[in-house]
């Protein structure tokens, strides 16, 4: 099976001597949602850069569908769309304008474009701003634009560098949706992000870039696997005074505030365990929670070589 | 089916270059008018009246071809070093260079919309002229042919310096010490038999001296040069601008990290 990216032994060092890429392997299969994690200035945008050829690589070969992005710029520039981490467009031109200009620069003729551009501005709820210029957009609204054009030529691979950085959590989910959606229609999709819920929530497969290498690839669920424990957090009806707390040797927990307590949890243990000591007291739970993301936690493990 | 894509882009950059500078009118295409007609007034006008005939001309008669000439000059290389850069600035060049559209028609795209506003205030400047004067012209192909190939030369040396440009600075400082005293410098206002020797020998260094004459023989059939070595000088910029742009284009200099 062809995959949707290849990547192999890339390189990337600037004109002022930084090594952004130290010898990146990389493969994404078609149709897969995929993850791509790191650090700040670890080499995710780098990658991307690369791979949308606004950054020059040092050596190395990356490949779109079987495709060498080097040697077939046009045919691997059709199947990607790039969805970048900062606002590039033209804030003095109009939504509707933006896009249907992005779909000319694909080749569409213009009936064609401006139909794609209502599909796509409707889609992501920007048909009735069409008109308005890109700088009068909230923040949000300038994260769709950019989606809406990357997808305007309908490309088989969507890369999106942190596309829901800075966005508000109902918008967030929103975005969520749209891009299930899409990927259930076939599209891959690459998705940088800083929330690690997002990765959990969207994506199949998980990459972790370090310093300009991968550190770990492999499938979401494999990885949350590798977890040896995680910190429950109980949160209680009544108050629970230390003295009492004591009483119940639930192991490795800790009180927290009179309605708050964490239990740390072995990878084979169960939660029936601190049930038992509780109902033997008679002390209700109004909620549990994990203490932290699940991958936030195995992510800085990873990152600090644990 | 690939051609048809290549123009469908080619189209695209030009249509957006227009409505870029037709949509700020009022800083591209109403200020050269405005320092136009006052040259056509002060020293057309007034002063021409006392200075009489320039090379067999009136004074009005032989400037207007050289303020054309000036208008079309300036407004082809402001409009591709101010469009690009601004691009540049905001980085939606990058919607250009991730797209699969050819560096030749990425160039080409920019020279057209560089060519269409110097040609359109170059029109502009015409109109205004027959307020002054009666203007016939002499020879129409020449005329033509001259105005273009001005407009394609200082619209590649524009995207030349939008493409070196590293902040707004950048793209004044040719426009202002180098291609200024170049056009005052290149027979607008003056008849070469005017100057000095020594002049005659650095004007035929100046490459606008060339052009304006050659366009004021296709106006007024009257020129200080020949202006078929002056149509093929033009020609040989063309190339080797073209070619400079190109290749640093495809080196990716001043786009690509």
């Amino acid at each position: 099976m062809t995959s949707a990216i290849s990547i192999s032994d890339l390189h990337k060092t600037y004109a002022n001597g930084y090594q952004a890429l130290k010898g990146v392997n990389l493969e994404v299969e078609k149709g897969d949602f995929f993850a791509l994690l790191g650090p700040n200035g670890a080499g995710k945008s780098t990658t991307i850069g690369v791979i949308s050829t606004l950054v020059k690589q040092s050596s190395g070969k990356v490949s779109v569908f079987g495709k060498d992005v080097a040697t077939n710029v046009y045919e691997t520039k059709l199947d990607l769309g790039i969805v970048p981490q900062e606002v590039n467009f033209s804030l003095f031109e109009k939504v509707g304008d933006i896009v249907t200009t992005q779909a000319g620069y694909y080749g569409l003729p213009r009936a064609l474009a401006r139909e794609r551009t209502e599909k796509y501005l409707k889609k992501l709820g920007l048909w009735d701003k069409r008109d308005n210029r890109a700088r009068m957009l909230s923040g949000g609204m300038k994260r769709r634009l950019m989606i809406a054009r990357a997808l305007v030529h309908e490309p088989r691979l969507l890369i999106l560098d942190e596309p829901t950085a800075g966005v508000d959590i109902e918008l967030r989910r929103s975005m969520w949706e749209f891009l299930q959606e899409l990927n259930r229609n076939g599209t891959t999709i690459i998705l940088t992000t800083h929330y690690l819920e997002e990765a959990e929530s969207l994506c199949r497969n998980i990459a972790i870039i370090d310093e300009g290498r991968i550190i770990e690839n492999t499938s979401m669920k494999k990885l949350l696997n590798k977890l040896d424990s995680q910190t429950l957090v109980f949160d209680l009806r009544d108050e629970l005074q230390e003295q009492k707390f004591e009483e119940l040797a639930i192991p490795r927990s800790k009180l927290v505030d009179v309605h708050t307590f964490e239990v740390d949890l072995g990878k084979d243990e169960d939660i029936n365990g601190v049930f038992e000591h509780l109902q033997a007291h008679k002390i209700a739970v109004k909620a549990i929670r994990n203490k932290s993301n699940r991958l936030e936690q195995l992510f800085l493990n990873r990152l600090n070589g644990a | 089916m690939l051609s048809n894509y290549r123009f469908i882009a080619f189209e695209t950059i030009l249509i957006k270059e227009i409505r870029r500078f037709a949509r700020i009118w009022v800083q591209t295409l109403v200020p050269p008018a405005i320092t136009i007609g006052l040259y056509f007034l002060i020293f057309g006008n007034l002063i021409g009246r006392r200075i009489g005939e320039m090379g067999g001309f009136d004074y009005m008669q032989f400037i207007v071809p050289g303020l054309i000439m000036m208008a079309v000059i300036q407004n082809s290389y402001a409009n591709v070093t101010s469009s690009f850069f601004s691009q540049k600035f905001q980085r939606s060049i990058e919607e250009l260079i991730v797209s699969p559209v050819p560096n030749y028609v990425i160039l080409m795209g920019f020279i057209a919309g560089g060519v269409a506003r110097g040609l359109a205030v170059g029109f502009i400047v015409t109109l205004m002229s027959f307020v002054f004067t009666d203007l016939t012209i002499h020879n129409l192909p020449i005329t033509i042919l001259v105005v273009l190939m001005t407009a394609i030369v200082f619209s590649l040396a524009g995207f030349l310096n939008a493409l070196y440009a590293n902040s707004f600075d950048d793209i004044s400082i040719i426009p202002t010490f180098v291609l200024t005293p170049l056009i005052y410098l290149g027979g607008v206002f003056y008849s070469i038999d005017l100057l000095p020797s020594a002049g005659r020998i650095v004007s035929s260094f100046n490459p606008i001296f060339y052009m304006v004459n050659t366009f004021r023989y296709g106006i007024l059939g009257s020129s200080d040069v020949n202006i078929y070595w002056s149509i093929g000088m033009l020609c040989v910029f063309v190339g080797i601008l073209y070619t400079i742009c190109i290749y640093l284009l495809n080196k990716g200099t001043g786009l690509r990290h």
